[in-house]
């Protein structure tokens, strides 16, 4: 999933050419075949195969039984968590990363500082997982460096970490999602153009004035589905959620349990029905995407 | 995990790959005295007679070669030995370890995936619950010690047998504990906070279901009776010290995890016996009152790639060497009465380990259906 999100990441604002040559039948698809096979050997064909045990029984048997994981409080509540999560971990994020990158529009942009951000975010990004679970334990966990020392400070022996629970996981899960925000949103913001803000002091207007006319309503698409990226991200993380968390509390740990239980047996089919679940939530979120980011386009030329 | 699964997978090809390089040489190490069988009667084989005995059985498996084990952690009830030790025994076959951390659903769910091919799992040490579900994946065969397993420790036409179970116990750090723990509601006390944790979901790992059984008998509650134990355990988060963190060895040793619930033969083996790896302040406690044990099961794959070698792997864990291995880690193996009257148990680790309960409380079928359902309904309120 997350491989489908960069993919629409890459493109955060496609310049147009002027005018496209005429279309010909050529040749050029077959540069699409190795993407192609690639993504329907790694996401397509799992994804299928996903969904469809969810209308299997174990035994085999075609069933929609296993749709009564939905009524199931746990899994419900699990929901709620998973969207929480992602939500607060989007919203921080996508405000957090927006103001870096206006920090860093007013930057030499081949200056060293500009630089390091630059390279930082597009590492810091990717760096997900048990990696990631185990630099937050080094730091905050409960016998991390940083509540060790918070322990000694002030006397107080009972001070926990936060990052074992699901809101916990916000902190941790920024460590990617404000990186990820610079590096889609910062080409948008490059490309305010400086002429449109001499426009309106010419006109008289103040910065305040450029900003809420022209820098905002020009921004909000890209803002917005740079948002909904941030949150598909969070949405479908899986192990860094895995390595510090053991009670469960959103999605992806749901379907875990329900393939890999040995108290609670024979719900296997249900990560199907979990796993469509979290399909469909991706798949509006990706839709809603798509529309900002043609509305941010048109701007971008 | 997914990062796990694709090193799984990689090593699986590897393997695979291996295997296809020696298949040609397989067929061909019959000796005199012993029969050779066809891959489809090695997976029949219901004991060591059927290869012409021992020696047979030691050479059809050399001639494979390989054994492919899963899910068995090298700190688990010293498999990291016993596995050394069959390697050492039987020089001419590779043990694969698959999955080690994985969980029992996982080994049916590798034997269901990868059938037919040389990776399958060969053997399972399997929990009951999930055993039950799946005894059309396994094949009978009864070791040469057959008669040294009691009776009801086995399924009479050898489909599964009891391989050694622990006793649930708090394993917990005396440096910070001085006072130690006696019953289990000392571990609701306020010098507590933050520190007890179980392995993992209990509607998801069947030790942390032990650890919620094991309370529920400590508070009045009974095997079929649990809700004692979530509710001990929902107290227990009320009161700050429930600690979400999956423990491990390496969170033993760190201190992140100072007292764990869990099987005896795991406290013990996190403990002083890991050495440097270990916790040196660990000790681990059994409260007295009704214990609470879970024996697992050994069971060999019916389509086992490598048959012969998963039928000398049974015969191997059944002598009384691997079986003493079982209790040095604190797990109280199958054939220990037997052992005990005919002398062969290690005296020194036997006294040390302790005697072997009289009576525990295990969990028949129908129980554990009805704390897993109640566990599904009620665990996630009491500690969310």
């Amino acid at each position: 999933m997350t491989a489908l999100a960069s993919n629409h990441g890459a493109g955060a604002t496609p310049r147009r050419r002027g005018a496209r040559p005429p279309r010909r039948p050529g040749t050029g698809w077959i540069g699409l075949i190795p993407f192609s096979v690639y993504a329907i050997l790694f996401l397509g064909i799992p994804a299928v195969l996903a969904i469809a045990s969810g209308f299997f029984t174990s035994a085999g048997a075609f069933t929609i039984s296993n749709f009564s994981a939905f009524g199931d409080p746990v899994i419900l509540k699990d929901l709620v968590g998973s969207l929480g999560l992602s939500a607060a971990s989007a919203i921080l994020g996508a405000v957090i990363g927006a103001l870096v990158c206006y920090a860093m529009l007013g930057m030499n942009p081949d200056g060293w500082l500009r630089t390091i951000v630059d390279s930082a975010s597009s590492v810091l990004a990717q760096f997900g997982g048990v990696m990631l679970a185990f630099a937050f334990i080094a730091t905050v966990g409960n016998q991390g460096l940083i509540i060790v020392i918070a322990k000694q400070l002030f006397g107080d022996s009972a001070l926990s970490s936060p990052i074992y629970t699901v809101p916990g996981l916000t902190l941790v899960y920024l460590y990617f999602e404000i990186p990820l925000m610079v590096l889609t949103f910062m080409p948008a913001l490059e490309a305010l153009k400086p002429a449109w803000g001499e426009a309106v002091a010419t006109l008289g207007g103040s910065r305040w004035t450029y900003w809420r006319q022209v820098g905002f309503p020009i921004l909000a698409p890209a803002f917005f589905g740079c948002m909904i990226l941030l949150f598909a991200n969070a949405f479908s993380s899986f192990a860094t959620a895995a390595a510090l968390i053991s009670q469960g509390g959103i999605w992806p740990l749901d379907i875990q349990r329900a393939l890999t239980s040995e108290t609670v047996v024979g719900h296997e089919n249900e990560a199907g029905v979990i796993a469509l679940g979290m399909i469909v939530v991706m798949v509006v979120l990706m839709s809603a995407y798509g529309v900002l980011q043609r509305r941010a386009a048109r701007w971008g030329s | 995990m997914k990062k796990r699964y694709l090193a799984g997978a990689a090593i699986a090809a590897a393997a695979a790959l291996a295997l296809a390089g020696c298949a040609g040489t397989a067929g061909g190490g019959s000796s005199s005295s012993t029969k050779t069988l066809t891959l489809a009667e090695a997976q029949k084989a219901t004991s060591a007679d059927d290869f012409g005995g021992m020696d047979g059985l030691v050479a059809a498996a050399n001639a494979e070669g390989h054994l492919n084990v899963i899910t068995l952690p090298p700190s688990w009830a010293n498999y990291g030995q016993i596995i050394q030790g069959f390697e050492k025994k039987y020089p001419k076959i590779k043990i694969n370890s698959a999955n080690p951390d994985g969980s029992s659903a996982d080994e049916v769910a590798a034997a269901k995936a990868q059938k037919g091919q040389s990776t399958a799992p060969d053997v399972f040490d399997i929990g009951t619950a999930v055993m039950n579900q799946n005894l059309d994946l396994f094949a009978p065969y009864k070791v040469q010690s057959w008669n040294d397993i009691p009776a009801d420790y086995k399924d009479a036409d050898g489909l599964w047998y009891y391989d050694y179970t622990g006793l649930m116990s708090v394993g917990y750090d005396t440096k910070k504990f001085p006072n130690g723990v006696k019953k289990i509601d000392d571990l609701l006390g306020s010098d507590f906070k933050n520190s007890v944790a179980i392995k993992g979901d209990p509607t998801q790992a069947n030790e942390a279901a032990s650890a919620v059984y094991m309370a529920a008998l400590q508070s009045g509650g009974s095997a079929d009776d649990i809700q004692p134990g979530i509710d001990f355990f929902q107290k227990l988060k009320q009161s700050g010290n429930f600690l979400s963190t999956l423990p491990t060895q390496a969170t033993v040793a760190s201190g992140e995890t100072p007292v764990v619930i869990q099987w005896s033969f795991n406290n013990v083996a996190w403990g002083p016996a890991a050495g440097s790896a270990g916790n040196p302040n660990w000790k681990t406690v059994v409260l007295p009152g009704a214990g609470l044990g879970s024996y697992y099961n050994q069971t060999i794959n019916a389509d086992a790639p490598n048959p012969a070698a998963a039928r000398l792997w049974e015969e191997y864990i059944y002598t009384p060497a691997v079986q003493n291995l079982y209790l040095a880690a604190g797990a109280y193996p199958a054939q220990l009465a037997a052992m005990e009257k005919a002398k062969t148990v290690d005296a020194a680790t036997l006294s040390k380990v302790g005697a072997a309960p009289k009576d525990f409380v295990q969990l028949t079928a129908d129980q554990a259906t009805k704390a897993a359902s109640l566990l599904s309904a009620k665990w996630a309120a009491a500690v969310g």
